[in-house]
């Protein structure tokens, strides 16, 4: 069943503050997720002052200035700083998102950030995501066509068949938004969830691809595919601006299709 | 030996691709959630005819309840409310108890008495509807 309360070793106690330097005129508290597989102690809260006018404008900035001036131990997952890696995916004041993409200024008050939600934790901010990555490959995200490629050339597309992977192929699998979506929380296990699912449409709607029947014969399923109950919690946290929620309604709507 | 349910994730040994390929795909939900769609857009105009109905029958006696249900029109109309309110009722239902409860006796469990119960309901409203308007 659904639990209301996290399990005894996962409650989140009150961790330490991290005072600003003195002189500091523009403070603000960032309160981060602190957990070490290492010291068999409870998750804590630990709570950072950083002076923004000596720190860059995203979230992502403050998270490196306190990992390189007050607390090395501070632990996330960073690379490109500028939204297309999709590595410092967390969730920032309640919602998942791109640290590098979040600006301090939209957050009003204290920062709260957390891992992913719903994830099994690392370490601090990092989540462990084998289980989408696993179920990314299980939807064969990759071409498969039968007709060999012209010997002379790539595989051709119109620009009408190109314009259907628009919306698709510019998800970076950040994972912010199949782990904002309850169904993913209660079925994870079963459901592939917002991410994979958008990936598993951007093969079917790519023209070039010739195994879009049995594509969908591997998504008819009530866990697979259908555990999606258009929440849109999914479209509405993707930090790229992309709607998930539409491509699993249209991959509903093709099975629909082939019925009749 | 440990439930392999209640094991902490990093003691199970199976591949992620393994786990994650499960048992395969059912082949199947596809006529549940497109029944489910059909049904609610069908109880529109029938719930819609139903309470209008019901505002226009009060202070109706028995006798008058009789005689406006004696149309088979009306009699139709009532028998599909009721046959596509307990299946919508039934299919929502279900999809909930697949949600939420992941111990899975209990859950074919309740599937199952949720089926018995939404039919039996049915059976009964129609069964109803026919003492009355017949």
């Amino acid at each position: 069943m659904v639990a209301f309360k996290l399990p005894v070793n996962s409650r989140i106690g009150q961790g330490q503050t991290f005072k600003a330097p003195a002189g500091a005129k523009r403070v603000r508290e960032f309160k981060i997720y602190r957990w070490s597989p290492d010291d068999g102690r409870n998750p804590r809260t630990d709570t950072y002052e950083v002076d923004l006018d000596a720190c860059g404008p995203m979230v992502l900035d403050a998270l490196i200035k306190i990992k390189n001036e007050i607390d090395p131990t501070l632990t996330f997952r960073r690379s490109c700083r500028e939204g297309i890696c999709g590595s410092c995916a967390m969730n920032i004041d309640g919602g998942n998102t791109l640290a590098c993409l979040k600006p301090i200024e939209e957050v009003k008050g204290a920062v709260r950030i957390n891992p992913l939600p719903h994830m099994p934790v690392v370490k601090d901010l990092v989540p462990d995501l084998s289980q989408p990555y696993a179920q990314l490959r299980s939807v064969k995200p990759w071409m498969q066509s039968d007709t060999p490629a012209p010997p002379d050339g790539e595989r051709l597309q119109s620009k009408e068949e190109r314009a259907k992977l628009d919306g698709l192929w510019e998800c970076i699998l950040c994972f912010c938004c199949s782990t904002a979506c309850p169904s993913y929380w209660w079925n994870g296990d079963r459901y592939l969830g917002p991410a994979v699912l958008l990936q598993a449409y951007r093969w079917i709607a790519d023209s070039r691809d010739e195994a879009t029947g049995q594509r969908l014969d591997e998504l008819e399923d009530p866990f697979k595919l259908y555990r999606c109950h258009t929440i849109m919690n999914c479209t509405d946290t993707c930090p790229k601006g992309l709607n998930p929620a539409k491509a699993i309604g249209a991959i509903k709507q093709l099975i629909v299709e082939r019925q009749g | 030996m440990a439930d392999i349910n209640t094991v902490p994730h990093t003691d199970i040994m199976r591949s992620s691709l393994g786990r994650a390929r499960g048992l395969g795909s059912a082949r199947a939900g596809a006529h549940h959630w497109w029944m489910q769609k059909l049904l609610s857009l069908a109880l529109v105009p029938l719930t819609i005819w139903f309470v209008f109905s019901a505002i226009q029958l009060t202070g109706v006696d028995h006798q008058g309840m009789v005689a406006w249900m004696h149309s088979p029109w009306r009699m139709g109309l009532m028998a599909a409310l009721v046959i596509a309110t307990f299946h919508h009722l039934h299919l929502g239902l279900q999809v909930v108890l697949e949600d939420y409860v992941h111990h899975e006796p209990t859950k074919v469990a309740a599937i199952t008495l949720l089926k018995g119960l939404c039919v039996l309901l049915a059976i009964v409203c129609l069964v109803s509807i026919l003492k009355i308007g017949l």
